[in-house]
């Protein structure tokens, strides 16, 4: 027979301060350490969801972004024409053709400016990313200065509401719509006519172009015929590759910095849930004799600790979680150092990250709580019982 | 003299619990420090940067570049001493893991840079090589260039294979300069673009202004940007230092959540300690009582719980404090090209030291009000 719970847990509510000091500081950690999963989780979204898998990016070879990207107007042609780009209901060829430059823009309550996407495209330019819907206002007419907005571009920089005019490349762009790109990379970004963008910008050549694939299996041979043709300079990857190799560096950063500070700070609590059992511990000597006489063996004694110990983690565990995914409702906007370009991505609490915390919440408490444990189950009856 | 034996004696009575507190604090100090080390890592840039230069860049954004033509334009401005100009050349060493920072540069760039030091021959040897390059101490310790090795990039922006020659090393002028970068001639790169992509060829990245005094910088500034406005080109024109803060700024998200987990671990810390003394002080009550039955007033007793507290903060933050440095050293050697720049500073080293104190403080008031305030009946009844 093991010693109850209820009896377990009465003893944590006994030392209320020791125990929500040593609960508040294992809070902490798993608060960090689950804000960076989030972050890091809400970042792969972002990207996940800004590729579409059967879509193909072409950009010049050796090149990792759109803006140091180049393609000219006839190779641009070859690769429309491909056989394995997929036809449209018209019978026209699903292929945007796009230009892909940063503009400095000033966020409201900042001084200092950010670099926002600006993205030339054309209607299918929307047809190849399904994800992409205009929210407010209509769309960009082909031919006009005309621009429209993804919802974290929208008032989160000065003058970026519909009707707002931006001035920029010797021209004033008004803008008359915003899309909500269902929380993909776009939603940072600012979309215009293709055309009318390349003249502002005095561009000859397009950026980078998306095509779609008619038959998903047919991506090797694509790739194969874009790489080898002696006309063209590009490479090709399936859109979410591109947008993920994109990203990789500052995915990386933050997972790096995120885990080397929480497993820091998990030595710091670990220590406190130590420092609390071997006090547990030791200031009842004689309970854990009495409990030994009454018939508790000593692997029952290890467990009522262990699990005391467990029960404390498991506490600032939950708390932390909670305080965790209230960071749900906050976004998280940095430059990529991949594209030099501003990026707003939010904190998602999964299933998964949700279960990693509090595992390892109970984990620090499984560590801190062993040796103490073992002390308390290693004790002798007779000796324990006659400590004062 | 005995108050403080006796202090030190109370402070490790219970040995391994005032050890676990000792290495708790220690690593807390250590990643305070270390934290905070980063975020200055993260400013060396700018903080080097002058006030005294300033950078003209197109004012769509850096993408876009300027005419060669402006020179003429910004030399004549009033105030202005000298002008420069550099492109950034973004090209991948080897593999794109190697990043570093390469900039074409105009003959007369180095004037503008006195805080790059270059020795004279070295520097004759560079002008008289068209595909000469120069390369920072940094650069150079790191990828083991030395004079007279051939240096090819694979071009980003610029495409293609580009080959240089390192004809000297330029050293910092002092410690907090970054030298992790490549400068060449900006005509080796226009020349070689008006062959292959001429549409490209005579344009400059930013111009780098000297001016005569840091104090007229701001109308400097003004003036600059009005020779051009409503042209083609449109220009943006501010200090080298405000210039090197807008790219910091880019990432202050990230270094707002930096600075809020250095003092996290602070907290974490606090509450760790706070319940060391908390416990130990409850388990005296009884001792507490019969020193004032003795005759010893509160302040004795206060001395005596804060006086430890303080006791296991200055051991645990002195050793996280000396450990700051070498782990510094060591977090430089991992991540390397990440921060050229990544120096302890004094501020930190103050900063620390006030943590540790503020811990110590704090941990003792609850535990120090309570044994002041308690009983001697109740006191000596007391079981801990």
């Amino acid at each position: 027979m093991s010693v109850p719970v209820s009896y377990i847990a009465r003893n944590l509510w006994t030392r209320r301060v020791t125990t929500l000091l040593t609960a508040g500081g294992l809070a902490l950690v798993v608060f960090v350490f689950a804000a960076v999963l989030m972050l890091d989780a809400g970042l792969k979204r972002t990207l996940v969801t800004t590729g579409e898998h059967d879509n193909v990016v072409a950009i010049r070879k050796g090149t990792q972004t759109e803006i140091q990207s180049g393609l000219y107007r006839d190779q641009a042609a070859v690769i429309e024409m491909h056989p394995a780009v997929a036809l449209d209901a018209d019978g026209g060829r699903l292929a945007a053709k796009e230009t892909v430059v940063l503009i400095s823009l000033t966020k409201i309550g900042r001084d200092k400016p950010s670099n926002v996407v600006i993205r030339g495209t054309s209607a299918n330019g929307f047809a190849l990313r399904p994800q992409v819907r205009l929210v407010e206002g209509r769309m960009f007419r082909p031919g006009a200065s005309e621009i429209v907005v993804g919802s974290s571009v929208a008032g989160s920089y000065s003058g970026t509401r519909i009707g707002d005019r931006l001035r920029f490349a010797q021209r004033e762009w008004t803008i008359v719509g915003m899309f909500d790109a269902g929380g993909s990379g776009f939603d940072s970004e600012i979309w215009g006519d293709v055309e009318q963008l390349m003249q502002a910008f005095r561009r000859t050549v397009y950026s980078s172009m998306v095509v779609r694939l008619g038959d998903s299996e047919r991506f090797a041979g694509f790739k194969a015929d874009i790489e080898r043709d002696p006309r063209l300079s590009q490479e090709v990857k399936r859109e979410r590759q591109f947008y993920s190799d994109q990203s990789r560096a500052l995915s990386k950063f933050i997972t790096i910095l995120g885990l080397t500070l929480t497993s820091i700070f998990s030595i710091g609590a670990m220590i406190g849930a130590m420092i609390t059992m071997y006090a547990a511990v030791a200031n009842r000597v004689r309970e854990v004799g009495t409990l030994r006489a009454l018939g508790f063996k000593r692997r029952e004694v290890l467990q009522a600790f262990m699990v005391e110990s467990l029960l404390l983690a498991l506490a600032g565990g939950i708390a932390g979680l909670a305080g965790a995914s209230l960071m749900q409702a906050a976004s998280f906007s940095t430059t990529n150092f991949q594209t030099f370009a501003d990026l707003t991505f939010g904190f998602v609490l999964t299933p998964a990250i949700a279960a990693q915390t509090l595992l390892f919440a109970l984990a620090m408490g499984l560590v801190g709580g062993f040796l103490p444990a073992v002390r308390a189950a290693r004790m002798n009856i007779v000796d324990s019982l006659r400590a004062s | 003299m005995y108050v403080l034996r006796m202090v030190l004696r109370n402070a490790f009575r219970h040995r391994l619990r005032t050890l676990l507190t000792i290495a708790g604090l220690t690593v807390a100090v250590l990643a305070f420090g270390l934290l905070q080390t980063v975020v200055g890592a993260w400013f060396a840039g700018a903080e080097a940067a002058s006030n005294a230069r300033l950078v003209t860049r197109n004012s769509i954004s850096l993408v876009f570049p300027l005419p060669l033509s402006y020179q003429a334009r910004i030399r004549s401005v009033e105030g202005v001493t000298e002008v420069a100009y550099s492109n950034w050349f973004g090209a991948v060493y080897k593999e794109p893991k190697n990043f570093f920072a390469q900039f074409a540069v105009s003959p007369n760039y180095l004037d503008l840079y006195p805080e790059f030091v270059v020795p004279p021959e070295q520097r004759l040897a560079w002008l008289r090589d068209r595909k000469g390059a120069l390369v920072g101490r940094q650069l150079a310790d790191e990828f083991g260039f030395e004079v007279g090795d051939l240096l090819p990039l694979q071009g980003t922006i610029y495409p293609g294979t580009w080959e240089f020659v390192v004809r000297g090393i330029f050293e910092g002028a002092d410690e907090t300069k970054v030298t992790r970068q490549m400068l060449f001639h900006w005509d080796y790169l226009n020349e070689t673009l008006r062959k292959t992509t001429a549409r490209r060829a005579d344009q400059v990245g930013v111009y780098v202004v000297g001016i005569d005094s840091p104090d007229n910088a701001a109308a400097i500034s003004q003036r600059i940007d009005a020779v051009v406005a409503n042209s083609l080109a449109e220009t943006l024109t501010e200090t080298e230092q405000a210039f090197q803060l807008g790219f910091v700024a880019m990432s202050d998200q990230i270094i707002g959540a930096i600075r809020i987990v250095s003092y996290v671990v602070i907290a974490i810390i606090l509450a760790v300690m706070a319940n060391t003394m908390a416990m130990s002080a409850r388990e005296r009550t009884a001792e507490y009582a019969t020193l004032k039955a003795l005759g010893f007033g509160p302040g004795f007793i206060v001395a005596l719980i804060l006086g430890e507290s303080l006791a296991i903060c200055a051991i645990g933050g002195g050793l996280g404090l000396a450990l700051t440095t070498p782990a510094a050293e060591m977090f430089k050697a991992v991540v390397g090209n990440i921060f050229p720049i990544f120096q302890v500073s004094s501020t930190t080293v103050v900063l620390q030291a006030a943590a540790a104190l503020t811990v110590g403080v704090l941990a003792a008031i609850v535990p120090t009000l309570q044994a002041a305030r308690v009983r001697i009946v109740d006191g000596l009844r007391a079981i801990g």
